[in-house]
């Protein structure tokens, strides 16, 4: 009887999947020839726009101090980003259970997050001098609040007859959060974390151009004034590097925590 | 009122009413329903929709109280514990979308604090009897519509209430899907024994599956009629086609204020 029934939504078959790598990683390769193209055809200097070799050259320049830049902004981005999940999490799950609260500081924080956080660097230099620890704070305010309100929204939807049916069996407030609300919630919190995870890196790099004495940010504004074009690709690649390795670590997670038709986009 | 002194039924509304108060105004929901169900019994609550039916049901379930009028659930040989003795079904099948289905059909007797083994087996054992055996460990998407709803129901038999309370169960699903449902849930009628109480505005789905149709009428849900549906016991779709079959649902129509 049920075998006649059509099964919606197959999963994705093994040799789709491959093929979808294939082209994705065509797709990078395609960019780096059409990089070298330009510069080739364009027969562009090196200060203008380096190649792709040139730009690899780069990265063995010893002044540079390419481990030490990149420790510094990494540790910056997954600073300020994991402190930034950490809190808002909690924050969000306060809010849930004192409804009063978070419609008092809901509103504040839509307020405060108006605020162009890159517009908080240099007072936030002033009060902290600079370093790693000021571009920590700044990237935890500009990622903290996607993270608060996807989060709060998904402990707030809950279908009313799910309720219902957890009323009729006389269900607690708790038993309603832990097994539907907090589960529900997941992907709405994973949609703010992948948000949160591109500005984090944003963050990371503004505070280092504002002030700093280390990391990758920092490095582009000093070989600027060399015009060593190669060395601020190399560095600007290296921060995208980063982005990509956190946003990755986010997409794993949910994939190992949020079954595939629970996840939002 | 078939009911004697000594018999008690297993649901006896009076004179049930409800009103809420929407922007300062008394809104009448439901008014003046009478009816008993017997245990065992399947009826069918049938009416347009957006009238009160939904309503009833809430009342029955313990999740609203009424304004007029008394509700009394449960007798002697049957009694009956609001907490533990009711299961319910809705439109939706409302799976929990990151659990598996054999840990969805267990979500009220984590919610009861029941033993787990016996309601584990008890789950597996319902969901061969709504015909999904080999789906336990499949994720709610990997099953259509109509096998969602199976699995629904057999989350709300897992606690073994005494009392199904279903709310348009089928009302989501196309046609034929609906009818083999239909057959599906006289089955699980005849051999889980349950007291159900089947609300639809889809009047040969009515007759069809009750033992006893209650007609509403719209806002506030009135009762038009309560009618025993006399046709035989073992019903399979053609009974459809029956003469018999045909003067219920015109009598319905008829209730509903539509002539034929």
């Amino acid at each position: 009887m049920s075998a006649t029934e059509i099964l919606p939504r197959r999963p994705a078959l093994n040799s789709d999947v491959w093929s979808r790598y294939g082209y994705a990683i065509l797709g990078h390769l395609l960019l780096l020839a059409a990089w070298q193209a330009v510069v080739v055809i364009g027969k562009l200097p090196s200060f203008v726009l380096p190649s792709p070799a040139a730009t690899l050259q780069a990265f063995t320049e010893p002044n540079y101090r390419w481990t030490g830049n990149i420790l510094a902004t990494a540790s910056e981005i997954f600073g300020g980003y994991g402190i930034a999940v950490v809190s808002a999490i909690l924050l969000a799950m306060v809010f849930c259970w004192f409804r009063p609260l978070e419609m008092l500081v809901m509103p504040v924080l839509v307020s405060l997050n108006m605020i162009p956080k890159v517009a908080l660097g240099p007072l936030i230099i002033v009060w902290f001098k600079y370093g790693i620890g000021p571009n920590i704070l700044i990237t935890f305010a500009i990622c903290f609040f996607p993270i608060v309100l996807t989060t709060s929204r998904g402990l707030r939807e809950v279908e009313p007859d799910l309720l219902d049916l957890v009323h009729s069996l006389k269900g607690s407030r708790w038993q309603v959060y832990s097994k539907i609300q907090l589960p529900g919630a997941l992907p709405y919190v994973f949609s703010g974390m992948k948000v949160g995870a591109i500005l984090a890196v944003v963050g990371a790099v503004v505070g280092e151009f504002l002030g700093s004495d280390r990391g990758l940010g920092y490095l582009m504004m000093q070989v600027q004034v060399n015009l060593d074009t190669p060395a601020m690709f190399m560095a600007l690649l290296l921060i995208t590097a980063i982005g990509i390795v956190l946003y990755s670590l986010v997409l794993l997670l949910e994939r190992l925590v949020v079954p595939r038709d629970a996840r939002l986009g | 009122m078939r009911a004697s002194a000594e018999h008690a039924p297993f649901i006896r509304l009076s004179k049930v009413g409800k009103s809420y108060r929407a922007r300062g105004r008394e809104q009448l929901a439901v008014s003046d329903v009478t009816f008993d169900v017997e245990a065992g019994e399947l009826v069918t609550l049938v009416g347009p929709s957006g009238c009160g039916k939904t309503t009833i049901l809430k009342i029955l379930a313990g999740l609203h109280g009424a304004t007029g009028g008394t509700v009394q659930i449960g007798n002697a040989r049957f009694p009956f514990d609001p907490r533990r003795d009711v299961g319910m079904v809705f439109q939706q099948a409302l799976l929990l979308k990151w659990r598996r289905i054999l840990h969805n059909v267990l979500l009220p007797a984590e919610i009861l604090g029941l033993p787990m083994a016996e309601s584990r087996e008890r789950a597996r054992h319902l969901l061969a009897l709504v015909g999904l055996h080999g789906f336990e460990d499949k994720y709610p998407y990997e099953l259509s519509g109509g096998m969602q709803q199976r699995a629904a129901i057999a989350r709300a038999l897992v606690h073994d209430p005494k009392l199904l309370l279903m709310d348009e169960p089928f009302g989501a699903l196309d046609a034929l899907t609906r009818d083999r449902m239909n057959l599906e849930l006289l089955r699980i009628w005849k051999e889980s024994g349950k007291t159900i109480v089947f609300i639809t505005h889809d009047i040969s789905e009515a007759v069809f599956l009750g033992s006893r149709t209650i007609v509403l009428t719209a806002g506030p849900a009135r009762m038009a009629d309560n009618i025993e549906i006399d046709l035989p016991r073992a019903r399979t779709l053609d009974i459809r086609t029956h003469e018999a079959f045909g003067a219920y649902t015109r009598r319905i129509y008829g209730l509903l204020g539509l002539a034929l």
